[in-house]
């Protein structure tokens, strides 16, 4: 697992039912594109996150295939429709292996 | 990612080398269009990329895509050394096929970005970026 | 300060002649509000001791492009953020032989530490000298906590003097320079004004005489350090003054300082104090 790779994710803590919310994530990954050399003239392999996605109560939301270009600590901003109360979950998928994931409950009110 | 004032000229250096002309789109980025399309001819309206004129820093972008009524939308800088940025497959609950993220671009370029409507007709945008090298390295 | 006549003009044609085309990007008269309710002072009157070469004080957020301007603006949107976070947790973490975290003596960061980033560098009496915040970390995690001393530069130590200066923003910038600290302060205006490196440059010379100007794609600003440490676009992490000192140093094409010694201390007290009245802004986000 990359080191200190930490997910935060903003969600409004509530919101009426069938209300489109904006939702902003950001991880810390150095997002290594594999286009580097090292002080040795050796290329440094590519490690990113190449894949986000975003479910509500098991719906997804968005899912989005990430490359290289995408920038080191990523982020993403888009609108979600919550159609009743649940939990919003994040998953960041990483090159190595490594899955990082959060939850955000909402409530309707 | 510590991109120093070398590598960031080598990266830029590549993408020249691959692109020959700084507007050409690549081969690659060609046959990601191909991969993505299927061959099916592009169209133009219904999609909206938003990004800067100038960008300060080529590391740090800022991007938005919109494009209502798509299934998902698919961002490529042909400029780079791979013509990839991200693909966004919209679910159920989005409310808005609509993304922001922040790119990283090797030089100045064309950025652009296409969308694969419910139809499963395609339409595409594009902005040109001047990105800036120089000044401070700091 | 008097300096000998033609220098602006010299570096003036200087700047100039390393310039291209300059991207008409900046919006110099925008305010800077973060999350909506901190009002950041970007622009005042100039502290007296510099009155005399220039009437008002700006932060570098202003000499930014709208792009990067928009990343302070929110702190979900500040990736300097992340670190503040990771800082956050290191704060109660117990490091060292003395089984001690931060939290083990200051408590709460928000509380403990409110105002401390606005007056340093400072003088620290039982030492004899003047130290910068980084340094104070440092002789905590050492004499307090038993813990190993942190790379001046390093991710752990921009991090944490991060999340200490997070609990003084906007909060105007007041570090002493009379008294004890005085002698210090000298030794850093000196250095401010004495041309280094085969360039024979100041730091005078872009961020007094030339700020506002393009130096090739960059749109100088004062070289005021109330952002720090701030987040750059450029290395995509956190970075303290030294380092930044440092890069500057050696864009002078000069042999730099050492980070943490005691010239970039003199400097960074001189530097800092040619702020006395901007918010602290940190974490900062620049290109």
């Amino acid at each position: 697992m990359a080191s200190g790779v930490k997910p935060r994710v903003k969600v409004p803590k509530k919101a009426a039912a069938g209300e489109a919310i904006t939702i902003k994530t950001l991880i810390s990954h150095k997002m290594e594109s594999g286009q580097r050399k090292d002080k040795e003239g050796n290329l440094i392999p590519r490690s990113i996150i190449n894949r986000f996605t975003c479910e509500f109560n098991g719906q997804s939301v968005v899912d989005v295939k990430m490359e290289s270009a995408i920038s080191t600590n990523p982020y993403f901003q888009f609108e979600a429709t919550v159609p009743e109360a649940g939990d919003f979950v994040f998953t960041w998928y990483d090159d190595d292996g490594s899955v990082y994931d959060t939850k955000k409950s909402v409530a309707i009110g | 990612m510590d991109f120093s004032r070398r590598d960031t000229l080598g990266l830029a250096l590549g993408a020249a080398a691959l692109t020959v002309l700084p507007f050409r789109v690549s081969a690659s980025s060609d046959a990601a269009i191909e991969e993505f399309t299927g061959g099916a001819a592009v169209g133009e309206g219904g999609i909206t990329l938003t990004a800067p004129e100038i960008a300060e820093n080529g590391n740090t972008v800022p991007i938005e895509v919109s494009a209502p009524g798509a299934v998902s939308i698919m961002v490529l800088a042909a400029g780079n050394p791979t013509p990839g940025v991200a693909t966004f497959n919209f679910g159920p609950l989005a409310a808005s096929q609509a993304a922001a993220t922040r790119i990283r671009l090797a030089g100045t370029q064309d950025v652009m970005a296409l969308a694969k409507m419910a139809d499963g007709s395609f339409v595409k945008a594009s902005s040109t970026v001047k990105v800036t090298i120089g000044g401070c390295g700091g | 300060m008097t300096k000998p006549m033609g220098t602006k003009t010299l570096t003036a044609i200087a700047v100039a002649a390393c310039a291209f085309a300059a991207p008409a990007m900046a919006d110099e008269s925008a305010s800077l509000v973060v999350n909506g309710e901190i009002d950041m002072v970007t622009r005042t009157a100039a502290p007296a001791h510099i009155s005399d070469v220039m009437d008002e004080i700006n932060s570098g957020w202003l000499y930014r492009s709208d792009e990067t301007q928009a990343l302070q603006t929110d702190d979900f949107d500040n990736p300097g953020m992340i670190f503040v976070d990771q800082a956050l947790e290191t704060w109660d973490q117990v490091d060292g032989s003395e089984g001690k975290s931060c939290a083990s003596c200051h408590d709460d960061v928000e509380g403990s530490m409110a105002g401390v980033r606005a007056v340093y560098p400072k003088w620290n009496e039982t030492a004899g000298e003047v130290r910068t915040l980084a340094h104070q970390i440092n002789d905590c995690r050492e004499n307090q906590m038993g813990a190993e001393k942190w790379k001046y530069t390093g991710g752990k130590m921009t991090a944490m003097e991060a999340l200490i200066s997070v609990q003084s923003r906007g909060m105007p910038v007041n570090v002493a320079i009379d008294g004890p600290a005085q002698a210090t302060w000298e030794k850093g205006k000196e250095m401010y004004y004495t041309r280094t490196g085969q360039l024979e440059l100041s730091c005078a010379n872009c961020h007094e005489d030339n700020y506002g100007n393009m130096i090739r794609a960059d749109h100088l600003s004062q070289g005021q350090i109330n952002g720090f440490p701030v987040y750059r676009l450029k290395n995509t992490k956190l970075n303290n003054a030294h380092a930044r000192f440092k890069g500057c140093v050696r864009d002078t094409r000069a042999e730099t300082y050492k980070p943490g010694g005691s010239d970039f201390v003199a400097l960074e007290l001189y530097v800092a104090s040619r702020g006395n009245g901007l918010s602290v802004e940190a974490p900062s986000v620049r290109n």
